[in-house]
């Protein structure tokens, strides 16, 4: 018995030698260490055994079986890490194959621009302060010092609205956010005449103007006004306001120039340049080959403005400041159509 | 304005380079649009960016030569052999400029013609070609003969596009001068701004170089010629209205003689922009650009003949309505009483300003059609006159006449610059015409202007500009620009010249003059400095600040913002309507005047927007998801209209984007605007409703009603297969369109968190049976409310149909989770909670449990 337990073990240690996969494991399983295997055969033909031979070829199964267990464990280990070996290889993926498109929202551009600048402004302390897209002839211009029929207006031609007779307070869609002065001047002013608050206020919104549309000019733009009133602000104010405001832009190292200028509601109103950031003032396309990039207009309020917003202009003085958003996305992204804001060609939108 | 830089040298000295004088002009408020060079040397290299262009001439090969006798061609009648000096030697030279046939064969002239004379390898205009194209004069053989050079058109010299004869200059042009040095140029273009009006001229640009550069102005003195009869009583002026026409001169010039203006005035007029027409109207225009006064000059034989032996009499007045005027374009002119006339006793001589009348112009017989009967000129009445510049505006936009005259007229010229003006004119006219200056002139002042007198002090431009600058330098400053200043103390006295009208007075006019100051100081030199003010009362923008959070919700959830044109037709926006019309139509705020037909009023849809993009997007993309939020435009008769904001929202195309190894086709639906809505309203804490809904841009049986309690914050669906066909793309597009303002209002940004249940949850699945009509939500409300706190969630996973369920029925299958707050929920308190929840479905909705 003990001779024919030995051959079992030996058998059976061989045949796991052959086992590779898990069928065949399966399947040595049963046949080597399950419920009719040879081995457990001998623990069920044990009756028939004489004492004396009884403990010892038990002994002699039990060992066999737990030597058989333990190599089959041992094996199992094998046969698994070779399976899990072979599907890793098989499994391997062609990773240059494209990603199942994932769907991504955006802002529009114009949109982006806007908010980044009316985030520097605001903290510079300048708050919003939105006004209306139609507006009256007395807003849009004369309040802004440009009396009906001045010269000043063919800087600025525009669309009018049909609104029957109004004299010379026509309807008009804004030229420029200018019109928000007023109306926040007068806001201001007209909850304490006679101590108004000083002011710090940007001014975006829509825009019109009458022009084609080409790839230079649009009907309507974007623009950002600023607006400082106070009883003791001075152009050198101003220089810096904006010099802050364009290191915070374009960079802590952009430098910038003003040049004398015209707008009728600001005196004296400077055009302010800033050095070109895509050459660093060398000279390129961009800039033209001048270094400098035009930016924004300038200027000190003009008395008849502070005048008309409520605002003694003996007492105060201030700055304002405008420019368009999108002008400077063009600049930023070399983009040379402005018509590409408007016509949301989603293969425009999708580059931002 | 074009401003030849060897005109503005007849007035101040200019030592900078060309670049460096427009950039100082620019930074200083007198814009350089471009610099044209004619002649003289272009730079190197453009260090300023400027537009810059033109030719130079070479100095060794282009030069002044005389041309001492004009022979002809062996072999050729058109063409002509000149013999020509060229300050060293003589030559001959091939040309075939008819304006030398009249000296052909007429032997050795008395007067060489001076030419401008262009050697072998000289780089010109090619005088043939269309438009300007450079060449290099080659040795070569006309007709048999050597030509290796040539005498030169204005076009070949890039003086103008004149190519029908060669130039003749004047007859003290010196031979063997290069002819850059003779009348080389360069033209700067400056851009006028409307303060700046009193610088439409060389004298005003003048002015300003002087006063930037500290070089002195050179006013050019003359004397006036004059002889013969005083003018004083042979005409006399008399204005209606002294607020349209402050002042009218008139001056008298006798025997002119009618003939081209010497070749230097015509070679500035040209590069200041103006045709040469003859010497009496070269006078006008040209003293008009030195100076800035627009003159007009009448044929006095003219109006002596009008006035039938009565002495002239000049009236300015109003038009009478429809009065007819042919203006010396030879247009007839209707006019209105809001047009100022220049008129005799017998009717209208000129549109004031701005145009003079045919019948009493300069006329040469010479130059006049065959046929034409009057007389030249010979006699020459001038007028230089100050006019309202709002009136003389209005008139030249009505008529769009816009003459140099009318433009600067409506900009503003100042009444003291008639006299100037009529003065030089005549000058100009004596010597260019050889015509006879009547003494003294007749002058009409009955309103002149106040030239202000500003008191401004070291304070204010403290105040104004952030600087310390003593009074006496601030006096120092405006003296350039030619105020007079009287310093006392710590204040000046600014008295105004009599040339601007730009300055205001008090605390304008201290404004104005802060602007003198800070550009002559120069605005780099004024420190930058932090303000120093308080800071104002903080305000946010809390509306603006909801819009831009309802963009980050949607931009969040995959949709693209666009942002259109707020300009649009009823035509388009009716494109949301079945049959692309509408039976009541909406009014509109209407532009007067519309850019394109296309834009013709402001929107009032911007749904009507957002599906215009997704058309011309439809075959770009598989998918769009977009939106818009922006103003519509609600008319409120002759008033200010509404602009309330809208959000519309459009969806189209694939659910998922197809990938290489998944190719679903399933298209974007109703289902799915309405996730993206739920989400937003969730993000916006806005607890909403959905119910059934008519609206004619949807299909009637998918179309909702975003309802929070009873107010409507939107409407969204699919849109209307007849709404579909009006639009190139392809079905289904869903779509939603919301009242932004209202969604604003409601959104709440004070929310209370709910605590997170961390006790566990029990999971069930039931599935009910309803009829097909019931809604959903209602199942899931009873459900709800039945469950309790103790029911956690409730989430629709399938919706099924079969004949199993029944005709006219439909299978709902949800997910209950229960779950206490309080603790541990056992079966038995769940499976009474499932119990209670069945049997309300049954009772209420008669919902039958599927088993």
């Amino acid at each position: 018995m003990l001779e024919k337990l030995n051959k079992i073990e030996k058998t059976a240690l061989e045949s796991l030698a052959a086992v590779t996969d898990e069928a065949a494991l399966e399947a040595w399983r049963v046949a080597n260490i399950g419920r009719s295997s040879p081995v457990m055969n001998v623990f069920s033909q044990m009756s028939g055994l004489s004492k004396e031979e009884r403990p010892l070829v038990g002994q002699r199964a039990n060992q066999v079986k737990t030597a058989l267990e333990q190599a089959f464990a041992a094996r199992a280990e094998v046969v698994k890490n070779a399976a899990l070996s072979k599907s890793l290889q098989e499994e391997r993926l062609d990773v240059t194959l494209p990603g199942r498109p994932a769907r991504r929202g955006g802002l529009h551009p114009a949109t982006v621009t806007l908010r980044r600048m009316l985030g520097i402004l605001a903290e510079m302390g300048f708050q919003v302060y939105t006004s209306r897209d139609v507006e009256t002839d007395e807003m849009n211009f004369q309040a802004l010092n440009f009396p009906p029929h001045h010269p000043a207006r063919e800087m600025q031609d525009s669309f009018y609205i049909e609104a029957g007779e109004r004299g010379d307070n026509p309807l008009l869609m804004r030229t420029h956010t200018s019109p928000g002065q007023i109306r926040a001047m007068r806001e201001f002013s007209g909850a304490n005449p006679e101590n108004p608050p000083s002011i710090r206020i940007a001014l975006p919104g829509m825009c019109y103007r009458y022009e084609q549309i080409t790839a230079r000019s649009e009907v309507q733009f974007y623009q950002i006004e600023g607006l400082a009133v106070g009883e003791n602000i001075t152009y050198g104010d101003l220089k810096g306001t904006l010099a802050d405001f364009a290191r915070r832009m374009f960079g802590e190292h952009a430098k910038v120039r003003f040049r004398a200028s015209y707008f009728p509601f600001t005196e004296p109103s400077a055009e302010m340049d800033v050095e070109c950031f895509v050459c660093g003032g060398k000279g390129c396309a961009v800039c033209k080959n001048s270094g400098w990039l035009e930016i924004l207009g300038s200027g000190m309020v003009h008395p008849n403005v502070l005048q008309n917003g409520g605002y003694d202009p003996r007492r105060y003085t201030g700055f304002a400041f405008g420019m368009g958003p999108q002008r400077m996305t063009m600049l930023q992204h070399r983009m040379n159509d402005i018509r590409y804001f408007w016509g949301n060609d989603i293969r425009f939108l999708e580059q931002f | 304005m074009k401003v030849p830089v060897s005109w503005l040298k007849d007035y101040v000295d200019i030592q900078l380079p060309i670049e460096e004088l427009a950039r100082l002009l620019t930074v200083s408020g007198l814009e350089v649009d471009e610099i044209h060079y004619v002649g003289w040397q272009l730079p190197a290299e453009n260090k300023y960016g400027f537009k810059i262009n033109g030719l130079s001439w070479d100095r060794e090969k282009i030069i002044v030569a005389e041309i001492r006798e004009v022979r002809p061609h062996p072999n050729a009648d058109r063409l002509t052999l000149c013999d020509l000096y060229d300050g060293e030697q003589t030559l001959v030279v091939l040309t075939g400029a008819p304006n030398l046939h009249p000296y052909r064969g007429t032997g050795p002239l008395a007067k060489p013609l001076k030419v401008a004379y262009a050697k072998e390898g000289s780089t010109l205009y090619d005088g043939h070609a269309e438009g300007l194209v450079l060449a290099t004069l080659k040795r070569t053989k006309i007709r048999g003969v050597d030509s290796f050079s040539m005498v030169c058109s204005e076009k070949e010299l890039g003086l103008s596009l004149e190519h029908e004869g060669i130039i003749l200059l004047d007859e003290d042009a010196p031979a063997g001068m290069p002819l850059a040095d003779y009348m080389g140029d360069a033209v700067l273009d400056v851009s006028i701004l409307p303060n700046n009006a009193r610088n439409a001229s060389i004298l005003g640009v003048a002015r300003e170089v002087a006063a930037l550069t500290g070089q002195p102005l050179k006013k050019q003195a003359y004397e006036l010629p004059v002889s013969g009869e005083a003018i004083a009583g042979k005409v006399a002026i008399e204005i209606n209205d002294p607020q349209l026409n402050p002042r009218f001169t008139l001056g008298l010039i006798r025997d002119v003689q009618i003939k081209d203006s010497p070749y230097w005035v015509q070679r500035r007029l040209r590069l200041a922009g103006m045709r040469p027409i003859s010497n009496i109207v070269d006078a006008t225009n040209y003293t008009m650009l030195e100076i800035g006064e627009p003159l007009h000059a009448f044929d006095y034989d003219i109006l002596k003949e009008r006035a039938a032996g009565k002495p002239v009499r000049i009236i300015t007045r109003a038009a009478g309505q429809g009065e007819k005027l042919t203006t010396l374009d030879n247009a007839v002119r209707v006019l209105n009483p809001s047009n100022v006339m220049v008129c005799d006793e017998k009717g209208a001589l000129s549109m004031a300003g701005v145009m003079g009348g045919l019948q009493s112009e300069i006329h040469d017989a010479a130059s006049a059609p065959e046929g034409a009967t009057r007389k030249t000129t010979s006699n020459i009445l001038l007028e230089g006159a100050a006019w309202n510049f709002i009136n003389i505006r209005k008139t030249a936009n009505a008529h769009n006449l816009h003459s140099e005259a009318a433009y600067r007229f409506s900009r503003g010229v100042h009444p003291a610059l008639t006299v100037d003006g009529v003065r030089r004119g005549l000058y100009w006219m004596a010597q260019w015409s050889g015509g006879c200056v009547a003494p003294g002139l007749v002058d009409e002042y009955p309103l002149p202007p106040i030239d202000p007198l500003v008191e401004i002090s070291e304070r204010d431009v403290k105040r104004a500009l952030g600087i310390d600058l003593p009074a006496a330098e601030i006096a120092a400053l405006l003296e350039r620009l030619e105020f007079k200043c009287t310093v006392n103390g710590q204040t000046i006295q600014v008295q105004t010249p009599a040339f601007r009208t730009d300055i205001g007075e008090g605390v304008v006019g201290v404004a104005d003059l802060m602007e003198e100051v800070a550009r002559l100081y120069g605005l780099d030199r004024i420190p930058e400095t932090r303000m120093a003010d308080p800071l104002p009362p903080q305000r946010g923008n809390p509306s603006l600040e909801r819009e831009d959070h309802v963009r980050d919700i949607l931009v969040g959830l995959g949709l693209q913002e666009v942002i259109t044109h707020r300009m649009s037709a009823p035509e388009i926006e009716n494109r949301l309507l079945p049959g692309g019309s509408s039976e009541t139509p909406l009014e509109y705020v209407k532009l007067a005047n519309p850019i394109a037909p296309e834009k013709r009023v402001l929107r009032r849809s911007v749904l009507a927007s957002v599906l215009n993009v997704v058309e011309r997007n439809a075959r770009l993309s598989d998918a769009l998801e977009m939106f818009e939020i922006g103003p519509v435009f609600i008319p409120q008769g002759g008033g200010l209209p509404l602009e309330p904001r809208r959000l519309a929202i459009a969806l189209s195309g694939r659910r998922y984007s197809p990938a290489w190894d998944s190719k679903l086709g399933v298209k974007l639906d109703f289902y799915d605007l309405k996730g993206v809505i739920e989400a937003l309203m969730q993000a916006l804490h806005l607890n909403v409703s959905y119910a059934p809904a008519e609206h004619p841009s949807f299909h009637p049986g998918k179309c909702a009603a975003v309802l929070l309690g009873k107010t409507a914050l939107g409407v969204f669906g699919e849109l209307h297969p007849s709404v579909q066909e009006n639009y190139d793309f392809s079905a289904p597009l869903a779509a939603a369109d919301f009242d932004l303002e209202a969604v604003l209002d409601a959104m709440q940004t004070a929310f209370d968190l709910k605590s997170v249940n961390e006790f566990p949850p029990i999971l069930e699945d039931i599935a009910v049976i309803v009829d097909e009509a019931l809604p959903a939500d209602r199942v899931e409300a009873l459900i709800r409310q039945t469950g309790g706190k103790l029911l956690g969630s409730v989430r629709l996973f399938d919706v099924f149909r079969s004949e199993q369920v029944g005709a006219g029925k439909k299978s709902l299958a949800y997910a209950l989770v229960y779950q206490s707050p309080d603790g541990t929920l056992t079966d038995k308190e769940a499976s009474q909670v499932r119990y209670r929840i069945i049997q309300r479905l049954d009772r209420e909705l008669g919902a039958k449990l599927r088993s």
